[in-house]
């Protein structure tokens, strides 16, 4: 187990800069996630923290050590491949016990280390079965298994759930969260699954454009996002233009033309400094629709056009329209959802907004 | 199940011209060389029907055609390590490469048979010849003072069947070495093997479908060769091949011919059926069943 650290690791492919002046800690037993579109970044970072890849710039520190021109074989990892990467021609067994084989172990212990392995991961007996018998489940478990006899002090994991179907999957992320908290392995996880990042990690560092564009336990990353690519990432997010109309200690006043004024907590509105244009940030899941056309109190609201619904059962999401603006809501339903021509009520609490700076470039995905 | 057992006619309608062709254009002319086996040669080129068994007794008997015969299968086995050898490094270069343009170079392996084998067999004469482009060099430099004797021994067939069969071998071996997940020997590299190490362990057992294939190619091509010896091999360097040739077409006794022939058939059918038996590992047939 070992704290793992980034110090400014930039990565180019010739003129394709991958990953530009990275700095990121991995605390000791941590369970972080990389999360970010393809092409982000992130598994390059996983690569180059496994030593498959050489940073072209900044150190890559192991338990305070610089491992940069540490060979592979030397640095002690466990790398879990999203297609398994499992040896055909090998054993389960065989497969399990590689890495403690090129350790030196001897047999007999090895093979009560995969024995054990293989208890963690809950597939005891399939020993002398070849990955080909095993079903995508099963291989992924045994690829965990390979990965983390070896006691690696730093477990790599590189969209290892992606390759399983969904209800499989959610599975499997529970119960590779419940091993990585088990056995208190430092743990990076790659993925671009906004669910799996939020469900499954203590720290989420979001990445886009080979830069992070945010770091923070998944609450603070969700609900506090620091720009709007973050906002437009995870979940489903509304962005409003406003206008910073007053400001006093506690709170940020905003105009917005759908909603009119508001005032969002200061702890929302952390990345906004002294702008005075800004963009509100609205979760599609803090919109309350109601019939009629009272505002419930405590919270902004504005009449809307029901112009399309997807029913999802449980719940419900719509696309409204508020004058000009278009924005979605998702609702649980109880009965039937609004119909489509429908005039609701869309309220939000202010509390439940964040506010952000307006970007130059906006939209960066 | 009983559904199950009840044999689907469409394949066989599918397969049907390809089956007829075979039957046409090989099994019929085999049969006829089979049945030749048995004629008895009286004078050149004049041979009496009949059913004795004097060509086979003669095959039999004479050690000098179990001398070609031991000839043959020591020299395919020669050409066979030596191509695998050779071939496998620029197999596991085409597939590695970062090069863009692979076609080019699976085309460059091809090339070679746009011109006839003939042609390309004889261009070693002017290469390893005493006025060849080797002793002429080496000559010119004064590192040697006589032409080196290259042409027309064993070295010179071997180095013809190489440089003919070679394509086969990398072209077998390629395609095997493309199948193999590439994230196998990074894998193996994580968890402890050096380069060389994830190559044993990984990459050169899941290649060795490929090899096998591409071994016994060469081997049953070699063994049924008599062009390459006859032009680039000495009086003593003949196959079993350049004894059907010589009794074909210098003797004229095509019933010996025939059994030559036909005898030569059964013995690389033996070493296909054998070899496959062996070669299909165990192991590799349960990983990728």
């Amino acid at each position: 187990m070992a704290r793992v650290e980034l110090k400014g690791v930039s990565k180019s492919f010739g003129p394709i800069t991958a990953v530009r002046k990275a700095d990121v800690v991995f605390e000791e037993g941590s369970f972080t996630t990389l999360l970010g579109p393809s092409g982000c970044g992130k598994t390059t970072i996983l690569r180059m923290v496994a030593g498959l890849e050489t940073p072209t710039g900044g150190d890559i520190l192991v338990g305070g050590r610089r491992v940069n021109d540490v060979p592979i074989h030397k640095r002690n990892l466990g790398l879990v491949f999203q297609n398994y990467a499992l040896f055909p021609h090998k054993t389960i067994a065989q497969n399990i016990a590689f890495g403690l084989k090129y350790r030196g172990v001897p047999k007999a212990e090895a093979s009560d280390k995969v024995r054990q392995a293989l208890e963690i991961v809950r597939l005891p007996g399939v020993e002398d079965r070849y990955p080909s018998q095993l079903s995508g489940g099963q291989q992924q478990r045994i690829a965990l298994a390979r990965a983390i006899v070896i006691e690696p002090d730093v477990l790599l994991l590189d969209e290892p759930l992606s390759a399983l179907d969904a209800n499989l999957r959610e599975e499997m992320r529970v119960e590779l969260k419940a091993i990585q908290h088990r056995i208190g392995v430092t743990s990076i996880f790659v993925t671009h699954d906004q669910s799996e990042a939020l469900a499954m990690s203590d720290r989420i560092v979001v990445m886009s454009a080979g830069e992070v564009q945010q770091e923070g336990v998944p609450e603070e990353v969700y609900n506090t996002p620091a720009n709007e690519f973050v906002a437009r990432f995870l979940g489903a997010a509304n962005l409003f233009d406003a206008r910073v109309t007053g400001a006093d200690a506690g709170s940020v006043e905003l105009d917005t033309a759908a909603f009119g004024r508001l005032a969002v907590p200061r702890e929302r509105a952390l990345w906004l400094g002294d702008a005075t244009a800004a963009r509100l940030v609205v979760r599609a899941e803090k919109l309350a629709l109601s019939a009629g056309d009272a505002v419930p109190a405590g919270t902004v609201g504005a009449p809307a056009t029901v112009e399309a619904v997807d029913y999802q059962g449980q719940l419900a999401r719509y696309f409204l329209r508020i004058g000009d603006s278009r924005l979605q809501a998702i609702q649980m339903i109880d009965g039937r959802p609004f119909p489509e021509g429908a005039t609701v009520t869309v309220a939000v609490r202010p509390e439940d907004c964040t506010a952000l700076p307006v970007e130059r470039a906006a939209g960066t995905t | 199940m009983a559904q199950a057992r009840e044999i689907d006619p469409r394949p066989w309608y599918l397969l049907s011209p390809a089956l007829l062709a075979i039957a046409l254009l090989v099994v019929v002319p085999m049969s006829f060389i089979l049945v030749y086996s048995f004629y008895e040669n009286i004078d050149l080129g004049l041979d009496a029907p009949a059913f004795q068994f004097g060509n086979w007794r003669e095959l039999l008997t004479d050690g000098y055609y179990h001398d070609a015969i031991w000839k043959t299968f020591r020299l395919s086995a020669i050409v066979t390590v030596l191509a695998a050898v050779l071939g496998y490094v620029p197999a596991y270069f085409i597939a590695n490469t970062r090069f863009r343009h692979k076609w080019l170079l699976l085309l460059l392996l091809i090339l070679p048979f746009w011109v006839s084998f003939i042609i390309r067999t004889l261009s070693w004469i002017h290469i390893m010849g005493n006025q060849g482009a080797i002793n002429g060099l080496l000559l010119w430099l004064g590192v040697i003072d006589e032409p080196l004797p290259m042409m027309f021994n064993e070295f010179a067939v071997i180095v013809g069947f190489i440089h003919v069969f070679l394509p086969y071998m990398i072209l077998n071996v390629y395609v095997s070495l493309e199948g193999i997940d590439r994230n196998l020997e990074p894998a193996a590299r994580t968890l402890g093997c050096t380069p060389w190490q994830a190559f044993l362990e990984v990459t050169l057992p899941l290649s060795l479908p490929g090899l096998a294939a591409g071994c016994l190619l060469v081997f049953v091509l070699t063994a049924g060769s008599y062009v390459t010896p006859l032009i680039l091999g000495g009086p003593d360097d003949f196959l079993f091949g350049n004894l059907i040739y010589d009794a074909v077409l210098s003797e004229l006794n095509w019933p010996m011919g025939a059994t030559l022939s036909f005898a030569l058939l059964v013995l690389l059918g033996v070493v296909v059926v054998v070899y496959s038996r062996f070669m299909r590992l165990n192991q590799l047939s349960k990983a990728f069943g």
